[in-house]
């Protein structure tokens, strides 16, 4: 099963969890789990329209899923996601 | 809410927002948080990944950056804690982008520099609900951890 990062910020309402270990063939379907189990997680990743938050990223490995295909991204055992936010500020 | 700094790190903090001067610098912080107590270890100097006409009051560190400072903060067996930034000519409080952007739980340290010159720093921490900040007070250290 692919595994899932949680950055420090987030690890509060994923009961301070770092790494999931979830099932899922595509990315989405990994998020999904996650936030099955750890319904807090979604306000922080998805905002009202039920999409993923623009400082909220996904790289598989070295590579933002963006540049891939996305939520549809396809996962293979063992690969580890990671959810990295990028930062703004004025 | 505290945050422990070594004043050297502080210090470089300062400078990096002068040499910025008159865009905005920022960086993260790598540390520690044990039992709620945050110290600062390392710093990592990013550059603002905004466009020139905005680095005035604008910064982004993108999130390529950010992966590479979650690769440091493993290597270093530490975590990012926070974010350091600066405002030049501004006060060192979070403006409202600064809180429409923000991410609770990282702490979000401001320089401020009048003309070049670097005139204090601040601490915050944006609350669960978004709304607003709360000052985290800087404890500056006087001894260097490494």
């Amino acid at each position: 099963m692919p595994t899932l990062k949680i950055p420090t910020p987030l690890r509060p309402y994923a009961e301070g969890q770092s790494t999931l270990t979830l099932p899922g063939e595509v990315v989405e379907e990994v998020l999904e789990g996650a936030i099955e189990t750890y319904p807090m997680l979604k306000k922080h990743l998805f905002n009202d329209e039920g999409k993923l938050r623009p400082f909220v990223n996904l790289f598989l490995g070295e590579e933002n899923v963006n540049q891939l295909e996305g939520l549809k991204t396809p996962l293979s055992d063992g690969d580890t996601l990671m959810i990295i936010p990028s930062i703004a500020g004025g | 809410m505290k945050i422990h700094i070594p004043s050297h790190l502080l210090d470089q903090i300062q400078s990096h927002g002068e040499n910025a001067y008159p865009y905005e610098g920022a960086g993260l912080m790598l540390g520690q948080e044990e039992n709620g107590k945050r110290t600062v270890e390392n710093l990592l100097f990013l550059e603002n990944a905004r466009e020139e006409e905005n680095q005035h009051n604008r910064y982004l560190i993108t999130a390529e950056d950010m992966l590479l400072g979650e690769k440091e903060a493993a290597r270093l067996s530490s975590s990012i804690l926070g974010i350091f930034h600066s405002h030049p000519d501004h006060p060192n409080r979070p403006s409202e982008y600064d809180r429409e952007f923000a991410i609770p739980w990282y702490s979000y340290l401001i320089t401020s520099v009048n003309n070049a010159k670097a005139t204090g720093s601040r601490c915050w921490r944006l609350e669960n609900d978004r709304e607003s900040f709360s000052e985290e007070i800087i404890q500056v250290i006087s001894n260097k951890l490494k």
